[in-house]
């Protein structure tokens, strides 16, 4: 379709009389979704047809699908036509200085120890310091392109790589996947792309932080990362300062995909808006669809997530373990406070032969939150041999708050191995009191505590994320005792 | 220094202490005995803050200050020390961290300037060789794993990072074998001082052949019965608890 066909199309249907084309200034597309909708985003992104042709597939499909209502949580019906799904990824309107930024929120950026230049690109203030910033982008932008490794975003991508693009996208996460799926497929605005060319160890943590620039945290972020055979990747999503966002849905995809002998491993650390403390009002729902494939044989695929945001999380990364000898390892704590509910947890498929799963979960609810860990183990029976290991520890703080374990086993071949673990107990008032007596004050002594208790977790996190998600950790508890 | 006066409380309702007076100076040892559920565990413990208690009446003053005003770790940054008789594990949490954290917010609570992680490791190197702690525990997490003799020994250990002025020993020789207990008990005497008093809680007089107290108190029913030197423990030992009743009785 002619961009020119495509204003005429638009301009004659009456409810886009203040739309997007015909005023080219505006940022936004018209409020609701349908197909002209889908149409412009792809349009106004120069997208191929076949990509267009994707999300129109998506849209129809979603169509015909109705809204999940097994999680174990709780929220208003989601009125899907009262969305803006385009805005043009457009310049906040920088501050002049730290001083104009909420100083609750530089309260938290310093008690997470982050760094002045950061917390300056965190609250939006224009930074001044930008030879810095251009030099450090310059030089990794530089040391990957020698290694052939691409990592941009997934409009560049589309742009710039169609056929890679094009031949791995939909493929792990097909959009007939889950509702919120099939509409991220539809309608999603950007994301990051990744691709590792065969023997490559990508040789620095490639994280979202240096492209916080060209970031447009959208509501529907779609991530795709290619390791090709014998390769490396360690990528890191999401930052430990509060994200704030005025969208209140968010549907992100994350898709990987591991060649012979490859390893891809996803840290993410999730702190969105989780709402009014007392009412939850205002926080984002985060319903997200993350799966890896370990398609070659020796592949391993391990997510790390330390979620402590959103009012309400609804998410289970995923390995299909189809390569023999693959392996895929799910570490994550989840920490729910106030009226924050989490439903979270992953699923596990074994088809190859040999394949091995390790499951570690943490859940830890305070206030009157609710947490809970919905896993999946699958055994094929194609499966020979295969093995998982489970174990769901809940933590509770308090005694308002609930802790649930869902965990679903099936096994279809009789050599398979699964075993679960689960735990649940309470931070002790003896526990607190020891530190109490050793001059701790209570909200440390429960950082403390609860650090100890998602240590494993905590140690998959690469060294500097580590020490941001402690930190988050104790501050994501305060007020939650007494 | 410390100065109880009529102290009451009681734990749902349930009155443990009732009407306790005792009067320690700087430097003096006192024995804490009597009879199971005569409350000397709980005397213990709402010295050192634990909210489970209600405070029904009376007064602790300690360096003239109102003691049971006071939060726990505001007590110990004041030099209160409890040595738990059951210390509790927390799993995944190193010795080395809490210590850390430990000693410097009982610094900070006294106005001294945290430590640098170079003097801290220095400081528990030095205090590990003076209660002769296996340097290994310090490298595990709290309590976990420890057996019986470790964790009292890790209790005398962390007294002595924390330089306290008041020392509760609550039933410290419990559960230790003799030879345990001679360390622990060496382990003690060597950080007794003219400035820090020592109140030891314990069943048997066993524990203060080794601790030798200046003074001996026998709890009976939330009251200090009888007080005497530390032959009253030899006389204890030998004629039981009963005879006091009878005494009190007469």
């Amino acid at each position: 379709m002619t961009e020119e066909k495509l204003i005429k199309e638009l301009a004659s249907e009456q409810k886009y009389e203040f739309g997007f084309v015909t005023d080219i200034e505006s940022e936004q597309a018209p409020i609701g979704l349908n197909e002209d909708i889908i149409r412009l985003i792809s349009f106004k992104k120069n997208e191929p047809e076949w990509m267009l042709k994707f999300r129109l597939r998506a849209y129809r499909h979603w169509l015909k699908m109705t809204e999940p209502t097994w999680a174990h949580v709780n929220y208003p019906k989601i009125d899907f036509q009262n969305i803006i799904y385009y805005s043009a990824p457009k310049q906040k309107k920088a501050l002049g200085s730290l001083d104009e930024v909420d100083p609750e929120l530089l309260k938290t950026f310093e008690k997470l120890g982050i760094p002045l230049y950061e917390q300056k690109m965190l609250a939006g203030v224009a930074v001044d310091a930008v030879v810095d910033s251009v030099s450090i982008k310059t030089t990794y932008k530089e040391k990957l392109a020698e290694k052939g490794i691409i990592f941009c975003s997934m409009s560049d991508a589309i742009q710039e790589y169609p056929e890679l693009v094009k031949k791995y996208i939909g493929t792990v996460v097909p959009y007939t996947d889950n509702y919120y799926a099939a509409l991220n497929s539809a309608v999603f605005t950007d994301g990051s792309f990744v691709y590792i060319p065969k023997g490559v160890r990508c040789p620095m943590e490639l994280s979202t932080y240096f492209r916080i620039n060209e970031r447009n945290t959208g509501q529907f972020e779609r991530t795709l990362i290619v390791a090709e055979d014998k390769s490396y990747v360690s990528y890191l999503e999401g930052c430990t300062a509060p994200m704030r966002d005025e969208n209140q849905l968010h549907a992100a995809i994350v898709e990987l995909v591991a060649e012979e002998e490859a390893e891809i491993k996803y840290s993410t650390v999730q702190n969105w808006y989780p709402g009014d403390f007392k009412t939850g009002k205002g926080g984002i729902y985060n319903f997200v669809t993350k799966r890896g494939i370990c398609k070659g044989n020796r592949a391993k695929i391990s997510w790390t997530q330390v979620e402590t945001g959103s009012a309400i999380t609804w998410k289970y990364p995923s390995v299909i373990l189809k390569g023999d000898n693959s392996r895929g390892e799910f570490y994550s704590v989840a920490v729910t406070n106030g009226m924050q509910q989490a439903d979270t947890g992953t699923k596990m498929m074994h088809i190859g032969k040999n394949t091995t799963s390790l499951i570690i979960s943490k859940g830890i609810s305070a206030g009157k939150s609710n947490n809970s860990y919905r896993g999946l183990v699958k055994i094929a029976k194609s499966a020979d041999n295969a093995r998982n290991f489970s174990q769901c520890d809940s933590l509770l703080v308090g005694s308002n708050c609930g802790a649930h374990t869902f965990p679903y086993i099936e096994v279809g071949n009789n050599t398979g191995k699964v075993e679960h673990e689960a735990t649940t107990s309470k931070i002790g008032e003896d526990q607190i009191f020891y530190c109490t007596q050793r001059g701790i004050d209570e909200e440390t002594a429960i950082g403390l505590i609860v650090n100890g208790y998602a240590k494993e977790v905590l140690n998959q996190l690469p060294m500097e994320f580590a020490v941001e998600a402690q930190k988050l950790l104790a501050i994501s508890l305060e007020g939650s005792v007494g | 220094m410390l100065s109880i006066k009529n102290l009451h409380a009681s734990i749902e309702d349930k009155a443990i202490l009732k009407g306790l007076n005792l009067e320690v100076k700087p430097g003096e040892v006192h024995a804490i005995m009597g009879p199971n559920g005569s409350g000397k565990s709980t005397l213990a413990s709402v010295l050192a803050g634990k909210d489970d208690y209600e405070i029904t009446d009376g007064e602790v003053l300690f360096h003239g200050k109102d003691l049971m005003e006071l939060a726990p770790e505001e007590r110990a940054g004041e030099g209160v020390f409890l040595a738990f008789q059951y210390p509790v594990e927390i799993p995944g949490v190193s010795m080395t961290n809490f210590m850390r954290a430990s000693v410097n917010a009982v610094r900070e609570y006294r106005g001294q300037e945290p430590l640098t992680a170079g003097q801290f490791l220095k400081l528990m190197k030095e205090k590990q060789e003076l209660v002769k702690l296996d340097g290994k525990l310090t490298k595990r997490s709290v309590n976990e794993g420890f057996s019986g003799g470790e964790k009292k020994r890790n209790e005398i250990f962390q007294m002595s990072m924390l330089e306290p002025s008041l020392v509760l020993m609550d039933e410290t020789d419990s559960g230790l074998d003799i030879d345990a207990l001679r360390i622990v008990s060496e382990a003690v005497n060597t950080l007794r001082s003219e400035k820090r008093s020592f109140i030891v809680i314990t069943h048997y007089q066993r524990l203060l052949d080794y601790i030798v107290p200046d003074f001996v108190h026998v709890l009976s029913d939330g009251q200090i019965v009888k007080s005497g030197g530390k032959e009253l423990a030899l006389e204890l030992e030998e004629k039981g608890y009963d005879w006091l009743k009878e005494e009190a009785l007469a």
